[in-house]
């Protein structure tokens, strides 16, 4: 809230003082960046907006959103584009671009990787959308408070689904997404059968029958920061989580919350350019700035989020210690990728469903 | 006769600028009634029904097909396919084919795909025959269904939202019926709505009653200082009240840890996610407006009025009954109204301290906003809430009297 105001009042400041002094406004350029806000918008601003500033002068703004495209359709629909750069995912970012509210990315001109492979090979494949870059890969998985269980906390995704052997609460995301694909891996469908199956009606209608088994243990949640929240509170006993806002909270409130690896969904979260921005220019230099190796590869010191180019990777130190929590970091267990063209075209009919099916 | 004339005509002079100040005097507040009330409420009621996607993106195929007019059951000749082609080339062109097909994939599931299936190929063949072309992209376009999907939207204004928003569509034949099975939720919905409204209504009589009495017959002093104990909590923010009831309610929360400590549970209540948390933040948070217009009421009954009942003979109930309470009703309805149509509106507490089936109308209102970008079912869904309040407010008049209302 106290930033929120900050950063309105940096902003009507920086108006005003535009307003004044036209000269200097060419110079002084700024940007605003929506993102998810909490410890990864904070990884964000430390890895990407400071150096960036640095570098060229330009301030930039950090808002937080709700990830929904509603937030930016009402801007480039009423022409009064607020926002320069949004952090979304995948299925959003498909689906944005066929709306016409991005404005397409030239691939070509993103820069090499520090290792001097082009950029086109040296992104991880599915990051590079035609409106959107990809920045980092997070991981869903389960987490458990170790204080409760000891040595007998859940192991598998099954134990989530699991209410005799586990009773209690459980968080989920209020979101078709992730929730689906778990109910049909602890369905025992395989890792590479879950988009066949849950493109099919008698799919969708196993996953809801797998979720009606917990449906009345389920907390839903809406923002990353909850989960934590949830855990601490004792409010569930296990929760679906976002898997950089656990290790955040073990690191800052000496939490012993564990994760189960076993079923992790990685989706990961691209930059797009909002369409009708004044600062394109400046909004293109930053996505290509912050999408290239040594600022992707410094923001895993402060989330443990996988970066999305290879030379990144590369460059990250062994020292740090984020980087056995990366989701590629080799955990146990099944381990599979969301799949953005499956939810940028089934995501609207699974999403009535899903709400129809949560109203009951 | 002359200077009758004169004067009258001055007189009316004066009167006209004192109209014309008094007009000036209120214009900030029209402007901003207008500005800030009937503009969006317009814009919603306008998005509500205004719906030009399918007309304006595919206005070839629009015309062509009311050319034909064709029975439903049938597919349209060739010259339809042809003003498609030509449509969807366009709209490739103008990248607004994604728009179009995501509307036509509200209407029916699964048009989506088949949409752009055809999109995707139509830029690389020149010169028709189309219908072959459209069937070898898929051969749902051999088929009437969605040909009747895409004349159901070809008139920018329309009443499918509405309909939608009532648990209905318009079919593929032309026919209205019900939703799927699996996607009927907004009447249960509406009725949640009015359910949790009624319920926090009720508790805010019951709880406010007692209180606004209590407050009416007290000495100034004491009963101003209770009454600032009521307002407090009116002048702290929606979201902190919403929250610090989580606090108080949940699993090892306030009220768990003490009736614990009590031994009178020994396990943790579920209070909160459920209904019970949302009624109970609800009431709390609507509280003062029910007891402020009663106590406002109350006080201005005079004493003697009860005394003299019970003189006449009158025992404490039916002196209440007969002639304390009628007198409250104005106060009391004001209270109720207000409560119940804020009520009525509910979003963040609910999407806090509820669970899943205790989300109200404003919840979907959103979710249509945000996620699935279908603001036309958003605005039905809302203009009808607001139609039952406008409807509620007359029944209202016409049981008790909008001029009997009292707020403070």
């Amino acid at each position: 809230m106290f930033k929120r105001i900050n950063s309105s009042a940096l902003a009507v400041v920086g108006a005003a003082a535009i307003a004044v002094l036209p000269s200097i406004s060419a110079a002084q350029q700024s940007l605003t960046v929506a993102s998810w806000g909490g410890a990864y918008t904070n990884s964000q601003v430390e890895a990407y907006h400071k150096p960036y500033t640095a570098k060229t002068g330009t301030k930039i703004t950090s808002v937080d959103w709700g990830g929904t495209l509603g937030e930016i359709s009402a801007q480039v629909k009423s022409g009064n584009v607020k926002w320069d750069v949004v952090d979304l995912e995948a299925a959003e970012a498909l689906k944005g671009c066929e709306e016409g509210l991005l404005e397409k990315i030239d691939a070509s001109k993103l820069p090499p990787g520090a290792d001097g492979v082009p950029a086109a090979k040296d992104f991880i494949p599915g990051m590079i959308l035609p409106c959107a870059i990809g920045v980092i890969v997070y991981s869903n998985v389960v987490a458990f408070d170790k204080a409760k269980y000891g040595a007998n906390g859940p192991k598998v995704l099954e134990d989530f689904f699991n209410v005799a052997k586990f009773p209690g609460k459980r968080g989920l995301k209020k979101d078709p997404s992730v929730t689906l694909e778990w109910a049909l891996l602890a369905d025992g469908v395989a890792v590479g059968d879950v988009y066949k199956v849950l493109g099919t009606p008698a799919g969708v209608d196993r996953a809801f029958k797998k979720l009606d088994t917990i449906k009345s243990s389920i907390v839903w949640w809406t923002a990353g920061a909850q989960p934590p929240q949830l855990l601490a509170s004792g409010e569930v006993v296990m929760t679906h989580t976002w898997h950089g806002r656990i290790v955040d909270a073990n690191v800052k409130e000496k939490k012993d919350f564990a994760l189960v690896w076993d079923g992790q969904v990685q989706i990961p979260d691209l930059y797009a350019i909002i369409k009708g921005t004044k600062n394109l220019e400046a909004a293109q230099d930053f996505v290509r700035f912050a999408s290239s190796s040594q600022p992707l590869a410094d923001q895993a010191k402060y989330i443990p989020y996988a970066p999305t180019r290879n030379s990144s990777l590369a460059l990250i130190p062994a020292s740090n210690p984020n980087r056995a929590y990366l989701p590629n970091a080799g955990h146990p267990g099944r381990s599979m990728s969301t799949n953005s063209q499956f939810w940028m075209e089934n995501g609207d009919d699974l999403n009535k469903k899903f709400s129809a099916w949560l109203a009951k | 006769m002359d200077s009758t004339a004169s004067l009258t005509q001055r007189l009316r002079k004066a009167e006209r600028r004192g109209q014309m100040r008094a007009y000036a005097l209120i214009a900030p507040l029209f402007i901003f009634v207008l500005l800030s009330f009937l503009l969006p409420l317009g814009t919603v009621l306008f998005n509500s029904l205004y719906d030009p996607v399918v007309p304006q993106g595919l206005p070839r195929t629009a015309q062509a097909l009311a050319q034909w007019n064709g029975p439903r059951d049938q597919i349209p000749p060739e010259p339809v396919y042809a003003a498609l082609a030509q449509d969807l080339k366009e709209a490739v062109q103008a990248q607004s084919h994604g728009a179009i097909a995501n509307r036509l994939n509200i209407e029916e599931s699964g048009l989506r795909t088949i949409f752009m299936r055809a999109a995707r190929r139509v830029s690389a063949q020149e010169e028709g025959p189309w219908a072959p072309f459209f069937e070898a992209a898929d051969p749902a376009w051999a088929q009437p269904g969605i040909w009747g999907t895409i004349r159901n939207l070809a008139s920018p204004t329309h009443s499918l939202f509405y309909l939608s928003a009532l648990d209905s569509k318009r079919n593929q034949d032309g026919s209205v019926g019900p939703q799927p099975e699996d996607q009927r939720i907004h009447v249960t919905i509406y009725l949640r709505t009015l359910g949790v409204a009624f319920t926090v209504t009720l508790m805010c009589i019951l709880l406010g009653f007692p209180l606004a009495y209590l407050l009416a017959h007290l000495r100034d002093k004491t009963a101003n200082l209770l009454l600032i104990l009521v307002l407090l909590p009116f002048w702290t923010s929606l979201l902190v009240r919403t929250t610090a009831w989580m606090v108080m309610l949940q699993k090892e929360g306030v009220l768990n840890s003490f009736l614990q400590f009590l031994h009178v549970i020994s396990e943790p209540l579920n209070l909160v996610h459920n209904r019970f948390g949302v009624v109970v933040a609800m009431t709390h948070i609507l509280l003062p407006f029910m007891v402020l217009p009663m106590y406002s009421v109350m006080r201005q009954i005079p004493v003697s009025y009860v005394r003299a009942a019970r003189s006449l003979g009158a025992g404490p109930f039916t002196a209440f009954i007969r002639v304390y309470l009628p007198q409250c009703i104005p106060g009391l309805g004001a209270g109720a109204l207000l409560v119940f149509i804020l009520a009525l509106g509910y979003y963040i507490t609910p999407a806090l301290l509820g669970g899943s089936t205790d989300q109200m109308i404003s919840y979907f209102v959103a979710d249509n906003m945000g996620r699935s970008l279908n603001w036309g079912l958003a605005s039905a869904l809302a203009a009808i809430l607001l139609g039952a309040v406008l409807l509620l407010y007359a029944v209202y008049d016409r049981l008790v009297g909008a001029n009997n209302l009292k707020l403070g």
